[in-house]
């Protein structure tokens, strides 16, 4: 009896009829409180092994010396960790090379990735004939894999196949620009090819958050006088704020995550220098076969994203006040 | 942009109305161009794909590009076609299943640990996965599922967004239905299979297409995991093709519109599922 009625109240209803509780009550049997369980299994199970075990293994991993080609892996305590900081060892360059490309990246990237969806969105909410259309085509291209923008952007790019520099020679911009091959053109590339492939993705994010503001808000403003601008600050700005902070935090984790494109598009170049840190992690983990290295980098990396993720809540939180 | 100042005649909304437009459609070319040019190109033959200035339409007419992709058994196009379509399907329905009946557990039943396992799922949400990748190849090494077809299906399938976006949707579904269907005398299983499933359509297809377009489209994962040609899915498949074909461009094409065919005419026919499964997601999350 109990347990239905917190059902109905975890649910925010109120609690069901005597009647039904009692009938409840009296069916309850064993099978009947394994339902619950059974039902939870099949997902459970691939959890446990796939979404749990990784992390338990990870910090095992990240403090054992883990060499696929050697027979013993022996424990190293914090080792892995102190490498990455102290500047005499191996690892050192490379590993704070790919943080600082992908800090890099990030820090490029995410402006444009809040501000440009916020104006296709702002675009988009106006009602027009073949706004739904529209709405579409500016977000076919996230739909595609990371491998096939990577494979067409690199042809796009192509300092003398490539489509770009072609138009801007048509209009008389210089047509020999090194996108893929040297800085910073390298940087523009993969910001560009980014912003184009995903702004899609968050202005639909940003339509529904606007179509969530109050029509009224924008009927007083305009009735005290504000002008577009106006509005846009005190009420549209406003009342985007959950829909900022989740804007943000996702674009931040997903840009902190970069490989595909780097990967295809500059392929690293020039020399390692757009060589992110997942690629680094992966490439660490695996062809050089130091999967405790790797583990140590990717809980170092985990933690940094979780300290800026943190801070865009802060910040946000601060700015309500 | 168009500036949107306060209306004061017909002739002013016309040219207000032309610049929205104008906008629109330039953007709309820049969204669309670079995928017309994919097209195109994997119509051209390998000469007029080199040649300066370009032409916009494939002249001559070439079905180069896809006899080699097709044809060329170094690199079966064809096969990682069928295994990227066996993977995603498969991984959509195992995601559908599992997800589904974990979140009608977590949303209408009352049980010890719900609370626990739901802040578990959900906690899982706020680790990149990528961070994961070395503990879950030693993992998938261990099941010896390397450079199988289960190795692209299963492990992704433990979907938390799954089951808090169904989660989500089955706790709006009104408790009534729920009574009825055990007055009539229906067990746990028959209200979730009969009557919660069918009233979760729009939410189960909406996973099914969101948890497709990310398999198929999935990267980093099968490249460190697949490993023989025949094995492949199409995402590390093209990394090899344009490893092989370096600039012969139209070749390079046909195997990226291949790879691009089944998820646009997906994204075409569930454009409003997909967008609204997006924006839901989004805020509700």
């Amino acid at each position: 009896m109990a347990d239905v009625i917190e059902v109905g109240a975890a649910r925010g209803d109120a609690p069901p009829p005597a009647a039904k509780a009692a009938r409840r009550a009296a069916s309850a049997g064993r099978t009947r409180r394994a339902t619950p369980y059974l039902f939870l299994a099949p997902y459970l199970v691939l959890f446990g092994v796939f979404g749990l075990l990784p992390i338990i293994l990870g910090v095992w991993l990240s403090v054992h010396q883990w060499d696929f080609q050697l027979p013993n892996r022996p424990f190293v305590g914090l080792d892995n960790y102190k490498e990455l900081f102290s500047s005499d060892s191996a690892v050192y360059g490379d590993w704070w090379e790919s943080v600082r490309a992908t800090a890099i990246f990030t820090v490029l990237s995410v402006p444009l990735l809040v501000v440009v969806p916020l104006g296709l969105a702002l675009l988009l909410n106006r009602s027009f004939p073949g706004r739904t259309f529209f709405r579409a085509v500016y977000f076919a291209p996230y739909v595609l894999g990371v491998a096939v923008i990577g494979l067409l952007w690199r042809f796009l790019l192509d300092a003398n196949l490539g489509l770009v520099n072609r138009l801007l020679g048509v209009v008389g911009l210089p047509s020999d620009t090194p996108w893929v091959t040297n800085m910073p053109w390298a940087w523009i590339s993969l910001v560009g090819v980014t912003v184009w492939w995903t702004s899609g993705f968050n202005a639909v994010i940003y339509l529904a958050g606007l179509q969530d503001i109050s029509p009224e808000l924008y009927e007083a403003a305009r009735m005290d006088g504000a002008n577009a601008w106006q509005r846009f600050r005190s009420v549209t700005l406003p009342g985007l704020r959950p829909v900022l902070l989740f804007v943000i935090t996702t674009t931040v984790l997903a840009s902190a995550n970069m490989f595909g494109q780097s990967f295809l598009i500059t392929q690293g170049t020039p020399g390692t220098e757009t060589r992110t840190v997942v690629w680094f992690i992966v490439e660490e983990g695996l062809r050089d076969n130091d999967a405790g290295r790797a583990a140590a980098m990717s809980i170092v990396f985990a933690l940094m994203l979780a300290v800026v993720s943190l801070a865009n809540f802060r910040l946000f939180r601060y700015k309500e006040d | 942009m168009t500036t949107p100042t306060p209306t004061t005649g017909g002739s002013a909304s016309g040219l207000r109305r032309v610049g929205l437009y104008t906008t629109l459609v330039v953007l709309a070319l820049i969204f669309l161009v670079p995928l017309l040019w994919m097209v195109i190109t994997s119509l051209k033959t390998y000469t007029a794909a080199q040649q300066i200035p370009p032409s916009w339409l494939p002249n001559p007419l070439a079905g180069y590009g896809y006899e080699q992709v097709i044809n060329n058994s170094a690199n079966p196009v064809l096969r990682w076609f069928l295994n990227s379509m066996v993977a995603a399907t498969l991984h959509s329905l195992l995601v559908l299943v599992t997800a589904s009946m974990a979140a009608y557990s977590l949303a209408r039943l009352r049980f010890r640990g719900r609370g626990v396992t739901f802040a578990l799922i959900v906690g899982t949400l706020f680790i990149p996965p990528t961070s994961l990748i070395v503990p879950n190849f030693l993992i998938v090494d261990q099941l010896n599922w390397i450079d199988t077809l289960a190795v692209i299906v299963v492990p992704g399938a433990a979907s938390a967004f799954g089951v808090f976006f169904l989660r989500q949707f089955f706790l709006s579904l009104p408790d009534e239905l729920e009574e009825a269907a055990t007055l009539d005398g229906a067990n746990q299983w028959q209200i979730f299979v009969k009557v919660v499933l069918p009233l979760s359509k729009p939410a189960l297809a909406t996973l099914a297409v969101l948890s497709f377009l990310t398999n198929w489209n999935d990267f980093l994962w099968p490249i460190f995991v697949l490993f023989s040609p025949e094995k492949l899915t199409l995402p590390p498949g093209l990394g090899l093709l344009q490893g092989s074909y370096v600039t012969d461009y139209p070749v390079i094409m046909a195997g990226a519109v291949l790879a691009s065919l089944p998820v646009l005419i997906l994204f075409v026919l569930a454009q409003r599922h997909i967008i609204q499964g997006v924006s839901r997601s989004g805020l509700k999350g």
